[in-house]
């Protein structure tokens, strides 16, 4: 597949000295979604700023289906939509008119028809009249998705697309993004909620600090990373762990009365059948057995953890 | 050329005037009916004329020019400092637009909203007194010119401006004296010597002398210098605009 966004060594500096992008390099490849993960402050915003032309790089470049976004950005920019995280709206004008302002503004010939499927689509059109300031703060978020669609762009940057957006919403919200990516346009996604990436995502990036700590397929990060542990529920407490299972890996849990024992999917070997031989041996019943996949969280917790110590 | 652009954005701004049209359109009608009782009627009993034109249409032009030239700087200095404040001016800067075509758009559609107000007062001012354009096409041109100018004027400003006490200080404390001391209701002339010496260095005054010429084919400068004024106020405001898009400032982190 061919890179629809090409970053290199895309620096930023800002003018007291923050370095918020340090030397980023991402590929991102047309038609899938990626998810940038990342806690507050990692330069998420300033990456996405930088592409969009809100901000100014200090070094390196970026180039949108082949253009470069500063000598070529009239190109670039009309293919890319933005949906930024504040909901930011023209408070006193009208849905519709503020969707047709901004296909205008991207230098799009009006086209109502398009616009009326695409407020349809994301189910505003019963509201195209009304004006912004009266709709609930959902509505409003995907007004703003609809002005970033208005003018068909083949990229779409969604900035923490679902803050503060109820559950029903959000569900909502992926499937309009699903759509999106179904119709091949390339999606951006950056998230609070891993949750949200583990749903929606193709590939994942990891930024902190200004650095992308990775970039790697969802199902391969997960699988490679993913660790399972069983836990074994036993009848009665145990006052120590006897030595087969110590020497198994096996922990004792803190009520003494489970046991936790963790395993890579991945190998070719778990060990569980052995395990519970010799749980039986060691004369323990047990009442209950779980499995726990560890998420995105978990890995997104632990890179960040690992790159601070 | 984005033309596509141009067009969204001076519709969107035009709208904003017709929103409020009312409050566009009234309150200029009622402020120069105001103007001409006070100044008009009162003062215009006392002097007769100047140079030939009677008071009360001497000081049209000058009534003119006062509001047009707030309307142009507040217009385009709200429109886009609020964009900037709401924060929706991220779709300005990622869309693919020039900064001459953002130009165009705002201050087009600002000056365009000047002009009618300024025709609105011309308007009013006939039922007041009888007027007669000798030059109407300078007229126009000299009204134009200003519009946009001054709109620009006010564009910086509203990128300047950091909060609105800001956008309304500079309209408030600097153009409604130079335009008051620009011989708006009276002739350089008129003043003492040693004055009319500072009053040379108001650019305001080379306007409404140009704009006055206009209407009655006399001035307080060459009308030469009036053009020759408003043509490098008119430059060095482009200058600014383009400097302040190409590094950003106050606009691009």
């Amino acid at each position: 597949m061919a890179s629809m966004v090409s970053v290199q060594g895309l620096s930023k500096i800002y003018d007291d000295g923050f370095k918020a992008l340090d030397s980023v390099d991402l590929e991102i490849e047309e038609g899938e979604v990626l998810a940038l993960l990342g806690p507050n402050g990692a330069g998420k915003t300033t990456l996405i700023s930088a592409i969009c032309g809100i901000a100014t790089a200090t070094s390196g470049t970026v180039t949108v289906g082949g253009h470069d976004n500063v000598r070529d950005f009239r190109a670039a920019r009309s293919m890319i939509g933005l949906v930024p995280q504040e909901l930011t709206i023209e408070n006193f004008e009208t849905v519709f008119n503020t969707v047709r302002f901004t296909r205008g503004l991207f230098g799009k010939p009006r086209d109502d028809a398009y616009l009326e499927k695409l407020l349809r689509q994301l189910t505003l059109w019963d509201k195209k009249d009304n004006r912004l300031l009266t709709l609930s703060g959902g509505m409003k978020r995907r007004v703003m998705i609809a002005k970033a669609l208005s003018h068909e762009p083949r990229v779409l940057f969604l900035d923490e697309p679902t803050a503060g957006v109820d559950v029903e919403l959000r569900k909502e919200m992926w499937d309009v993004m699903r759509d999106l990516k179904g119709s091949g346009v390339t999606i951006i996604l950056t998230t609070h909620y891993i949750e949200e990436a583990e749903a929606m995502a193709d590939r994942v990036a990891v930024i902190n600090k200004g650095e992308i700590l990775l970039v790697q397929d969802k199902a391969e990060l997960m699988k490679q990373m993913g660790k399972k542990t069983l836990t074994v529920d036993l009848d009665a407490p145990v006052d120590s762990l006897p030595d087969s299972l110590a020497q198994r890996g096996v922990e004792l849990g803190a009520d003494r009365k489970s046991l936790i024992y963790t395993y890579d999917t991945a190998a070719r070997k778990t060990g569980i059948t052995d395990l519970l031989a010799d749980i039986r041996k060691a004369g323990l019943h047990l009442t209950d057995v779980h499995t726990k996949q560890s998420s995105l969280e978990d890995i997104f917790v632990g890179l960040v953890t690992e790159d601070a110590a | 050329m984005n033309f596509q652009a141009i067009r969204a954005i001076y519709i969107f701004e035009m709208n904003r005037t017709f929103r409020t049209i009312w409050q566009s359109i009234v309150s200029p009608v009622v402020s120069t009916s105001l103007y001409f009782v006070v100044f008009g009627a009162a003062i215009g009993s006392r002097i007769q004329e100047v140079e030939g034109v009677s008071y009360g249409a001497f000081i049209v032009p000058g009534l003119m020019m006062l509001t047009v030239l707030m309307q142009s700087v507040s217009n385009a200095g709200f429109g886009i400092f609020f964009p900037k404040f709401t924060g929706t001016i991220y779709e300005i800067l990622s869309a693919p637009i020039s900064v001459l075509e953002i130009i165009i758009g705002y201050v087009g559609a600002a000056a365009t909203k000047a002009l009618m107000i300024g025709l609105i007062i011309l308007g009013t001012a006939t039922f007041f007194v009888d007027l007669e354009i000798q030059h109407p096409f300078w007229m126009i041109g000299f009204l134009v010119i200003t519009c946009f100018s001054f709109a620009m004027l006010g564009f910086i400003l509203g990128i300047w401006a950091n909060n609105f006490e800001q956008l309304q200080l500079v309209p408030m404390l600097l153009i409604t004296p130079l335009v008051f001391l620009g011989g708006s209701f009276y002739s350089v002339s008129m003043l003492p010597e040693a004055w009319q010496k500072v009053a040379m260095f108001n650019p305001v005054l080379y306007l409404i002398s140009g704009f006055r010429w206009a209407f009655f084919g006399m001035a307080d400068v060459p009308v030469g210098w009036s053009l020759a004024a408003i043509g490098v106020f008119c430059a060095i405001c482009v200058v600014a605009i383009w400097t302040i898009f190409r590094t950003g400032w106050r606009l691009r982190a």
